[in-house]
């Protein structure tokens, strides 16, 4: 019966302390701020704000060939979509100075005599002047332009083919047995994301985010400011045991934390509509798991510093590292290898993972188990780290 | 005047004394760049591909080899059919599928069109539409190889990346870490410094004593005025050194640009403490205020032009979003005061607007 009313008698410190825990967070006007109103604010604005997604880019024209061809390659990036005119005229200088305002991002020069070396030679060089500066957009509105010019070239074959130019001395212009002369028909498919909007894949990277700080950064700031006033000594102080103290700290945010993310999936799906292929049992469950690592960590952090602003202060260093290098913001395979390997310890980047293939891919659980027993194991290691470190007594 | 250089001299201790604090002022710089350096890249390379073929012979075998030699693409794996292709791009084996169809190459050299599937995981849109284009790409290759087809004609694009040629993001980004790094400094630590003195009831102490409260404001700003230069040296010699940043315009330039943005965010800091009166309130206005916004709304990661409207309307009041514009500007394009004079004059404004918004709302007697 020992055991019965030890596990009693637990149950009922963890509760009573955990209940306390609660009543302050209700209480304080700035942690509701902090639970309840930022995740949202943060969700609904960095949702928004997340998007590499590359709009109607701004075009100048460089035109010195005036020509129908050349008009009609301005024509096709008018008609696009993907670009806007903003200047067209036959001064490279006007147009060097639209880029340096930063008015255009891209200049399209027309050399002259574009369309006589068309005709003449098949093949006739055109001058692409990209705003490097916009990073990886750059990339995207240069194949957008590349991929106009290719499609207007093959326009522009079938055009020319059957013109008179191509008739010698009377005689129709055979066309010479070329072997293997089928084309290859390629057909393109997105999987994921045909719509290619960037709201399915940032959100559930940023619900991720969000977890991560109320895990880590309320937990250190919470037992921080028990220092500060003193208060930690005071509960130093009664019978409760270490292992109760800890589980009830835990406990609450580890509740508001999962509160936070069904509102924030709520808001996914209804504001956003961010598709949910997989299982949402399977997504909370490795979130619970995720989250003893978080809260763990916060834990940590708070054992080793003695003021608020040093908890605040190391657990946005953390969490910046941790957010920067889990590929929420930039694919993972882009980065250096050594950076690759080194995430792999970063406990954000399985989240993240899990979090896409269970929302975006529908992942069942053989395709995320790697990451669940990765983060099972981080909450092992974490949470004996914070314990052992936690004292009870004031150094 | 002697008493004010007692009062800075006291803020240096302050700051020297709490070791941790300056630690984590000084290195967080450096680190950040460290960091973004190597993470901030969207470069598309050692795509993983896997290669569905039927019916393999002579056609699928060099178009397969060519994907393997491009060095972008590295094969992971050939099946005969689809079936394992859901798992394998569900476990992130695999990014990109190509799919020939049975007797690709009998189609192919009949004269028949050939069709080919070409299947990417486009869960992150840009590197999805990237990986599509170095297909297309190998595609067009290979078939520009076997011999053009009669009247073809082709466009060739020259393409010159200007202001930042190999496209590295380690250059786009820096300017942003400064004003990011000014911001925690100036704004958040002055805020919470001059917060802390109410908290902790020293700010009656200062007010009773000669100084004046301009004094008082001077003597606790100032010294990260010093610790925020600093730091903008130390991160441009970091980006120059590890990552080899360009400064194509002038340097003093950028020095007093930055200067002024640090006197932009110390009197927004001014302004939070004027209007409140303990830490964490600070903290949270310091957050809210400017590093959030910096961090988002000012084109230093995601580019402004992508975003709803609104969003780009309310960039407009944040400092960050200047300075980014001017920094990149200086760095980058080596422009001068000719054609930044407009940005100049609104941090100017903003650093005027805030000043007489925290000297109004400064109390000189507590409640």
């Amino acid at each position: 019966m020992n055991i019965a009313s030890g596990v009693r008698g637990f149950a009922r410190r963890t509760l009573a302390l955990a209940r306390a825990e609660v009543l302050h967070v209700v209480r304080d006007r700035a942690s509701l701020v902090q639970i309840i109103v930022m995740p949202l604010i943060q969700l609904l604005v960095l949702s928004n704000v997340a998007t590499f997604a590359v709009k109607r880019s701004p075009a100048y024209f460089v035109d010195f060939d005036r020509s129908a061809t050349s008009r009609g390659i301005a024509r096709r990036f008018a008609a696009s979509d993907l670009f806007d005119i903003v200047g067209q005229s036959a001064s490279p200088d006007s147009a060097n100075e639209a880029m340096l305002r930063g008015d255009a991002t891209i200049v399209v020069t027309i050399p002259h005599d574009f369309e006589r070396a068309l005709t003449r030679d098949k093949s006739a060089p055109i001058g692409l002047d990209v705003n490097a500066e916009k990073g990886s957009a750059a990339g995207i509105v240069q194949s957008y332009a590349a991929q106009i010019l290719t499609d207007y070239s093959a326009e522009l074959g079938q055009e020319i083919v059957p013109t008179r130019s191509n008739v010698v001395g009377g005689v129709p212009w055979e066309v010479p047995p070329v072997p293997n002369a089928g084309r290859i028909d390629v057909r393109l498919r997105s999987w994921y994301n045909q719509t290619l909007d960037y709201k399915h894949y940032m959100v559930p990277g940023i619900l991720v985010a969000l977890v991560t700080m109320i895990g880590t950064l309320l937990t250190a700031q919470n037992i921080a400011r028990e220092k500060e006033m003193g208060t930690l000594e005071q509960l130093n102080v009664t019978p409760i045991g270490k292992a109760e103290f800890i589980t009830a700290k835990l406990l609450p945010f580890w509740v508001l934390a999962m509160v936070d993310l069904m509102l924030g999936l709520v808001a996914a799906r209804l504001v956003f509509g961010v598709p949910m292929r997989g299982s949402l049992v399977l997504l909370m469950g490795s979130a619970g798991l995720y989250l003893i690592v978080a809260l763990a960590i916060g834990l940590w952090i708070s054992t080793l510093v003695e003021t608020q602003q040093q908890a605040m202060f190391t657990s946005f260093f953390v969490i910046m590292i941790y957010l920067l290098m889990s590929g929420l913001l930039t694919p993972i395979d882009s980065m250096p290898h050594w950076v690759q390997i080194a995430s792999l310890v970063n406990p954000v980047r399985h989240f993240v993972s899990i979090s896409r293939a269970i929302l975006v891919k529908g992942a069942g659980i053989t395709e995320i188990g790697t990451h669940l027993a990765i983060l099972g194991l981080f909450a092992v290691t974490f949470l004996t780290l914070a314990i052992r470190q936690y004292r009870k007594r004031a150094a | 005047m002697k008493a004010l250089f007692g009062l800075l001299r006291k803020e240096t201790y302050h700051i020297l004394r709490d070791r941790r604090t300056l630690f984590v002022l000084i290195f967080m710089p450096i680190v950040q760049v460290m960091l973004f350096g190597f993470s901030i890249s969207t470069d598309v390379r050692d795509v993983r591909m896997v290669v569905i073929d039927p019916t393999p012979d002579a056609t699928t075998l060099e178009i397969r080899d060519r994907f393997a030699a491009g060095g972008i693409f590295r094969v992971i794996g050939v099946a005969r059919n689809a079936r394992s292709l859901e798992h394998l791009f569900g476990t992130d084996s695999a990014q990109v599928a190509l799919v020939f169809e049975p007797s690709f190459g009998e189609h192919l050299a009949a004269g028949d069109p050939a069709q080919l599937l070409v299947i990417t995981d486009a869960t992150e849109p840009n590197t999805g539409a990237s990986r599509q284009m170095y297909v297309n790409a190998v595609i067009q290759q290979y078939e520009s190889d076997r011999g053009t087809p009669p009247g073809a004609v082709r466009i060739t694009p020259q393409v010159r990346a200007r202001f930042n040629p190999t496209r590295k993001s380690t250059n786009l980004f820096v300017p942003g870490l400064m004003a990011m790094v000014l911001n925690i400094i100036a704004a958040l630590m002055t805020a919470l410094s001059l917060t802390r003195e109410k908290e902790t009831g020293t700010m009656e102490a200062l007010l009773v004593s000669p100084l004046r409260p301009w004094q008082i404001i001077i003597g606790k700003v100032t010294p990260y005025l010093g610790i925020g230069f600093v730091s903008v040296l130390a991160v441009l010699v970091v980006a120059k050194v590890v990552f080899q940043v360009p400064m194509q315009g002038s340097l003093a330039l950028l020095l007093a640009e930055g200067t002024l943005f640090i006197l932009v965010a110390l009197s927004f800091g001014i302004l939070i403490s004027a209007r409140t009166s303990s830490q964490r309130v600070a903290l949270l206005a310091a957050m809210m205020g400017t590093m959030l916004p910096t961090q988002m709304l000012s084109g230093f990661i995601f580019p402004l032009e992508s975003m709803p409207r609104p969003l780009q309307w309310i960039s407009i009041v944040v400092p960050a979003r200047w300075f980014v514009f001017i920094a990149r500007g200086i760095m980058l394009k080596g422009v001068g005061l000719g054609y930044l004079w407009r940005e100049t004059l609104v941090l100017g404004a903003m650093t005027l607007v805030l000043l007489v918004a925290s000297a109004r709302s400064f109390k000189v007697r507590l409640q």
